[in-house]
């Protein structure tokens, strides 16, 4: 379990290349501590608030959905959250393997190991949001709430879980290779990058999801 | 990082987090159901909610990701009045400050732009303000319990504290959110 608890090391929302504490030396007063923490996480905080604004107006403009397949919106933190871990654990591991000299920055055809580690996350990807499905529905249904037919959800769920698996996985290696080709850290790319384009492309694609499901009847 | 890269072992180590994660992220989307009446009639409010979950998780874990590398680095102690702790936990404080209002101002402006406003900037900057200096104090609390936990319990702060941290503050800007926009609108 603390193995597992392991891979979670790299919180996927942070660059890596960001030393959290650098700057947190024994001397240092409040104020100077304050102005530290402040100046360091200012902008990668403006950067998600700028593009969640994108994906509210995506989700401010689902009312329809939402009121056409309910329990939809149950299963919107869950989607994003989950998108955001898979994802930027995968960019965190390329970084990785880049530094050890593992992965070849190609945009090519990928070998075997980096094979793995998309196959592995797209699998973890979709797997999650089909779980995420059925224990939403089997909640609201538990608790005898309105909630939509399995498949409907299943149906927003794997389609969201599929198109935004290939969307960030392609996000995530063309800019983590072409950073590590251009001299970037990779470590400092992964994670702003499934920040900024995981909402957007998770809520995009839930919507997506949504009209096929109700275009196929399945609601 | 392990040097095992076969899908197996990747997906052994991550799976049971994401069902953990799932489970507790389902719960905050099932307030958020509960409110979706409300929601849908003001789409501004709708707007806010991919914004206060970001920036609510992310600051979470922002303090997090600090207050676990001053405790390696043993600059951090458990006193009200360290450093440390206090110089955080401003600095908390100030980024939902200046944050949360952009957020509202933001979403506001998006939804003016698309030609439904239904409620006024004041409104919405009002309800962002408010949930973000809420969930400032709910970051601080929680981001200073679970690091004192993992001190007490013998575990790494980088490997709990972290995740633990961001999940709960993204659930938590759910209820609080909502509790805002309950005694607001």
């Amino acid at each position: 379990m603390l193995r597992a608890v392991g891979r979670f090391r790299q919180n996927p929302r942070l660059p890596s290349g960001f030393f959290p504490g650098r700057c947190v030396q024994s001397a240092m007063g409040i104020r100077a501590v304050a102005e530290d923490a402040y100046r360091e996480a200012f902008g990668i905080l403006v950067l998600s608030a700028v593009a969640s604004i994108f994906s509210g107006v995506v989700l401010g403009g689902m009312e329809e959905e939402l009121t056409i397949v309910p329990g939809l919106l149950t299963l919107v933190p869950a989607l994003l959250a989950t998108r955001g871990s898979v994802y930027g654990s995968l960019g965190a591991r390329l970084a990785t393997g880049l530094h050890q000299g593992l992965v070849d920055p190609a945009l090519r055809i990928p070998d075997r190991r980096v094979r793995s580690a998309i196959l592995a996350a797209m699998l973890n990807g979709v797997v999650i949001s089909g779980f995420a499905a059925v224990a939403g529905y089997a909640i609201r249904y538990g608790l005898d709430l309105p909630v939509a037919p399995l498949s409907a959800l299943l149906v927003v769920a794997l389609v969201a879980g599929v198109l935004s698996g290939l969307g960030l996985t392609f996000v995530v290696i063309v800019t983590v290779f072409v950073g590590y080709r251009r001299g970037l850290n990779p470590d400092a790319l992964a994670g702003p990058v499934v920040t900024t384009t995981g909402d957007v492309i998770g809520i995009a694609t839930m919507l997506a999801g949504a009209r096929i499901a109700i275009q196929a009847g399945v609601v | 990082m392990s040097q095992e890269w076969t899908i197996e072992a990747i997906v052994a180590a991550t799976f049971p987090l994401l069902v953990v994660l799932t489970v507790l992220e389902l719960w905050g989307g099932l307030v958020l159901d509960g409110s979706k009446a409300v929601l849908t009639r003001y789409p501004s409010l709708l707007t806010l909610v991919p914004g206060i979950i970001a920036v609510a998780g992310n600051l979470g874990s922002v303090l997090a990701s600090r207050l676990s590398t001053a405790f390696h680095l043993g600059t951090l102690s458990f006193d009200p009045a360290d450093d440390a702790l206090v110089g955080n936990a401003a600095a908390t404080f100030a980024l939902a400050g200046t944050l949360f209002p952009a957020v509202g101002a933001g979403a506001w402006l998006a939804r003016y732009a698309l030609g439904d406003a239904a409620l006024s900037l004041v409104t919405v900057v009002f309800v962002a303000t408010a949930s973000g200096l809420l969930l400032a104090v709910v970051a601080v609390a929680i981001a200073t319990t679970a690091t004192y936990a993992a001190f007490r319990l013998r575990l790494d702060p980088d490997d709990v504290v972290v995740p633990v941290v961001t999940t709960t503050c993204d659930v938590l800007g759910v209820v609080v959110f909502l509790l805002v926009v309950g005694a607001t609108v």
